[in-house]
């Protein structure tokens, strides 16, 4: 029957035709909205700065070189660009102890929201999120309030007589962290507390009837179990902490840059756009690598215990 | 009946649409935040009937870049002087002449004919200022008139100095501090330069804008600002006192330019006569707290503004004032590696 065949093939066709035609916007928003901008910035990063800002048409690899080496100012000698790395490097552990932090923080808090009853969970749920209702720049200057010499914490422990002077919390590193795990503890819960919802208690109970201690159950079924929350909680800690740079700025004072302080340093006052652009292209990378190598160990380990 | 409200509806709609047609125009000014003072522009807007909308920036850098893509459909932006000559000769500015407008005539002779735009063909000047050192002199009793304050700190200030992180502020200071010219390619100075500034960080508690609540607060006792900030301290907290260091303190103003791509150029000359006027002037100071180069405007500006000492630069500080200059890239480019060695 070769006309059904006919028939079929241009449905066929058709089909396709649609799914494209369907699928259109989406690829436009991708190539338009996401991979667009991408190129330009990968294009600039291979330009000459202008004079006072914007570009140069004009090849150059000089951006690309100076993420990784520089000059010395006085003595005109190639070395490793040692001020980059230190940046880099702040960045990265600051990113690293967030995400542990928030870890840290956020698993009992989505197991003791997954383990109460039905009814209730929506309550906590839904204080988990309001902090999502105001801006990050009004959360982290409520973080100031609390913990700068004349705020909320200092005044306490001064009344009490705990101590006798303000205890130096704001423009340290410490201060930094407290910021980073408050703002970005919900990322981590919600993820956390959407793999622990769907976990079978009974399993948990069973563990126990074996005479498996409390930490055995933990390590060997609760916590393979959601590991799915866990490894998304991290990624969507991890990613924003590494250009985070609001909080920082605000709690830490701004006397050491950051790698988001680095990269608009280069579009503002540096006025170095080529070298901005490698910056912010090396930032990805870097969190491509970490991607690939987290999701992959996790992955193995998953079918380990699967 | 139902004819009727609609007829009536339409009406209202209509007046309502012929109410803000009735504008005579209107002007689109793009300036640094909280520095526009609302007065003036009401004033303005009743007199010519323009209705007048304010747009923000944060630095030069910034409204460099924006108004550089252009079609930003701003009429007037506010550049510092060491901008303007960028402005002027990347063609960003339109000639308005302001040197031959009515109330040029009040123009302090000393401003009439500036460096950045010799024969005022372009800018009308909006603040004139100075960067200096603010101290809570209940920490610090001693001589403050120095540099030293911020890059060689004495003891009672220690971990309670904040500098405003503007890099060519910062390095014109600290290179004023090693005795150097701002600008200078003297690699031996601009060594000195880099090593007081990271001998003199530990001492900093912080590198941030956020000066006038931070000092009143008590969280920093100093910091390198600039004088209409360190007025609206002082009137938070009279123990905070404005210095002009030995060493050479920067100038700087900030000047009014009509855009190339303005659309509504006639209300944006008006608005650059109208703030020549001494009364307006008056009243822009009375906002951003800065002086201003017209002369008799005095008589109108605020008491607390009239002698103070952040606004009147004293003569005996006088010599020492200098205006700041843009330095040329390959020059900038080194600052720009000595500041990101004082950050890392």
């Amino acid at each position: 029957m070769a006309t059904a065949e006919e028939v079929a093939k241009a449905a066929e066709r058709r089909d396709v035709r649609d799914r494209w035609l369907l699928s259109a916007p989406a690829l436009l928003v991708i190539l338009f909205a996401a991979t667009g901008p991408l190129l330009i910035v990968l294009v600039y990063s291979f330009l000459t700065p202008g004079a006072y800002g914007d570009v140069k048409w004009q090849f150059s690899g000089n951006a690309w070189t100076s993420v990784f080496l520089e000059r010395d100012i006085f003595d005109d000698t190639l070395s490793l660009a040692a001020a980059h790395v230190t940046i880099f490097w702040r960045s990265i552990k600051l990113a690293v102890v967030t995400t542990l932090a928030t870890l840290a923080l956020g698993f009992p808090t989505a197991y003791f929201m997954a383990t109460r009853s039905e009814k209730t969970r929506d309550l906590w749920l839904f204080l988990i999120t309001i902090p999502f209702w105001t801006n990050l720049l009004i959360r982290t200057f409520a973080v100031l309030q609390i913990i700068r010499n004349e705020g909320i914490v200092n005044t306490i422990l001064l009344k009490l007589g705990i101590v006798s002077a303000p205890v130096q919390i704001l423009y340290t590193d410490t201060a930094i962290l407290i910021g980073m795990a408050y703002v970005y503890l919900p990322l981590m819960v919600l993820p956390i507390y959407a793999s622990m919802e769907k976990l079978d208690f009974r399993l948990v109970e069973a563990g126990y009837d074996l005479y498996a201690t409390r930490f055995k159950v933990l390590r060997k079924i609760i916590f393979p179990l959601v590991k799915p929350g866990v490894i998304a909680g991290s990624i969507l800690v991890f990613i924003p902490a590494l250009g985070a740079y609001v909080t920082p700025s605000v709690l830490g004072g701004g006397k050491n840059m950051m790698l988001s302080n680095l990269i608009e340093l280069q579009f503002g006052q540096g006025r170095n756009w080529p070298l901005g652009s490698a910056l912010s292209i090396t930032v990805m990378i870097i969190v491509m690598v970490a991607l690939l190598a987290y999701v992959r160990n996790a992955g193995k380990s998953g079918v380990r215990h699967g | 009946m139902n004819w009727k409200t609609t007829a009536t509806a339409m009406g209202l709609a209509l007046l309502a649409t012929t109410g803000i047609a009735r504008a005579d125009g209107e002007l689109n000014i793009y300036n640094w935040g909280n520095y526009t003072s609302p007065d003036v522009i009401k004033k303005f807007e009743a007199k010519y009937n323009v209705k007048v909308t304010i747009t923000d920036y944060d630095s030069n850098d910034t409204a460099l870049a924006k108004v550089r893509q252009g079609g930003t459909g701003f009429d007037i932006a506010v550049p510092s002087q060491t901008y303007v000559p960028i402005w002027i000769k990347e063609g960003l500015v339109q000639e308005t002449d302001p040197g031959k407008m009515e109330n040029f005539k009040n123009v302090a002779p000393e401003w009439a004919n500036p460096d950045f735009d010799p024969g005022r063909k372009y800018t009308v000047p909006w603040a004139l200022g100075t960067v200096g050192v603010v101290v809570n002199t209940d920490v610090y009793k001693g001589p403050a008139d120095s540099w030293g304050i911020i890059f060689n700190t004495p003891d009672e200030l220690k971990g309670k100095v904040n500098v405003v992180p503007e890099m060519n502020d910062v390095i014109f200071a600290a290179i004023k501090y090693v005795g150097g010219q701002q600008c200078t390619d003297d690699k031996a100075v601009l060594k000195k330069v880099r090593d007081t500034l990271v001998a003199a960080k530990p001492n900093w508690i912080a590198m941030e804008y956020n000066t006038i609540e931070k000092m009143g607060a008590g969280d920093f006792k100093a910091t390198s600002d600039w004088n209409g900030s360190a007025l609206r301290q002082r009137l938070a907290n009279p123990a905070i006192h404005y210095n002009y260091p030995k060493e050479g303190y920067g100038l700087w103003s900030d000047n009014v330019v009509v855009l190339k791509e303005a659309k509504n150029v006639e209300n944006a000359k008006l608005f650059q006569n109208f703030i020549m006027d001494p009364e307006n002037a008056a009243g822009l100071s009375a906002f951003h707290r800065y002086a201003n180069a017209i002369t008799g405007s005095d008589k109108y500006m605020p008491a607390d503004m009239k002698d103070a000492p952040e606004v009147v630069i004293p003569a005996a500080a006088k010599p020492q004032g200098e205006f700041q200059k843009m330095c040329a890239p390959e020059i900038q480019d080194i600052y720009t590696k000595i500041w990101t060695e004082l950050q890392k």
